[in-house]
């Protein structure tokens, strides 16, 4: 039974091993991307609801605008400051950020989230498909 | 457990105090939610208890007469033309009398009536067999309008709709129908592969205020109204014109209507 050397050796190898990716790729982590506002974007200053209610939510809010929309035939928003917009992902979001590559597709491809509205929705800035 | 009579009338009372209270409550919560969101109606959008059509046949004479109606929608809606009759997407189309009316192929018929060119297409039924059929409620009829909508999202291609309807109004997408329209409307979304898609009554443009893109074509041949408001131009043309619907005996209550 002295074969304790071997045993830890082989477990110090297979742990070293086992976690090539986690201390290969340490400290290389890809910076997570800023979208880029579009001049329309910017000289607007404001989204339909908050910068910081957009970041987290915008997928939620555009569901709940599908809903009304198509459910409840109330195709205008109204939102918490008074302000109408018509909900439109094509004619309203697209409107202002008219770059959907930098603006949209830059943090769904770094998140790996792959969203499927453009299987319908026409990006209009690329113009024909 | 304790059930005496002076404890099942706290209880009771209880209860009834707590009932009376959810008014207040609410009141309260309403007062809260006054700086929410929220959705309405465009100031500008046509109403209706129920959308319904009335297609003057008589001023049809020849299919090329309909050609510019058919084009109107398949531009608006972003229809894709396929080679293939199996893909094919139809939204409005023609057809002929035997096929519109199979129940009424009466003998020695007018033969004008029986050459004219028929324009067909989803009867948004008020009692409509495509919606009990679906098993996601992709395609419901919608409370507001009665205009038998779908929501492409929810759609999973099942095709159960297809089969249920039985004026074939509804069309299936075998292939990605991008690349195969014609004419791309950049206002209007398209389809995906494995959904099915009809007729919508035109309701994003009943939004806008404007008519459906087929009666705006027509040039009067097609009229548009609410039929639950006995003073539109859809009732005033039900009740000085005799008029028939398709496959009536089947009991979905077809709101398109012909006058022949």
């Amino acid at each position: 039974m002295n074969d304790k050397k071997y045993i830890l050796g082989g477990l110090l190898i297979f742990i070293v091993l086992f976690a090539f990716p986690f201390w290969f790729n340490l400290g290389k982590a890809a910076p997570a991307p800023k979208p880029v506002l579009s001049e329309k974007a910017k000289a607007a200053g404001k989204c339909v609801m908050p910068t910081e209610f957009m970041r987290a939510e915008h997928m939620k809010l555009l569901g709940i605008w599908r809903r009304s929309v198509v459910r409840h035939a109330k195709r205008e928003f109204i939102n918490p400051e008074g302000k109408q917009y018509t909900m439109s992902l094509q004619n309203t979001c697209l409107n202002c950020h008219d770059n959907k590559a930098q603006f949209c597709d830059k943090c769904h491809n770094y998140a790996s989230v792959d969203v499927y509205c453009w299987d319908c929705h026409i990006d209009k800035s690329k113009g024909e498909e | 457990m304790d059930s005496s009579r002076r404890s099942v009338l706290k209880f009771f009372g209880l209860t009834a105090l707590g009932l009376a209270a959810k008014p207040v409550f609410n009141a309260f919560a309403g007062e809260h939610g006054k700086s929410a969101m929220h959705f309405e109606k465009g100031a500008e959008a046509l109403k209706a208890k129920q959308w319904a059509m009335v297609i003057d046949t008589r001023k049809f004479e020849s299919p090329d007469e309909l050609e510019p109606i058919i084009e109107a929608c398949n531009k608006a809606h972003n229809i894709p033309r396929f080679e293939n009759k199996n893909h094919e997407i139809k939204w409005i189309w023609e057809t002929e009398y035997h096929n519109a009316f199979p129940q009424m192929p009466n003998r020695f018929l007018s033969e004008e009536a029986e050459q004219r060119p028929y324009l067909v297409l989803c009867n948004h039924c008020e009692n409509p067999p495509c919606c009990r059929a679906c098993p996601t409620q992709a395609t419901f009829k919608r409370e507001s309008d009665g205009i038998v909508i779908m929501d492409f999202h929810r759609c999973i291609g099942c095709r159960f709709c297809m089969a249920a309807c039985p004026f074939g109004s509804r069309s299936f997408n075998f292939r990605d129908p991008r690349p195969f329209i014609p004419e791309l409307n950049h206002d209007y979304p398209t389809r995906m592969k494995g959904v099915v898609e009809k007729c919508n009554f035109c309701a994003e443009r009943l939004a806008k205020g404007l008519e459906p893109a087929c009666v705006e074509a027509s040039g009067g041949a097609i009229v548009f109204g609410d039929l639950y408001d006995p003073e539109s131009e859809v009732r005033k043309l039900l009740r000085e014109n005799y008029t028939i619907r398709r496959k009536q005996s089947l009991g979905t209550e077809p709101c398109v209507y012909y006058i022949v």
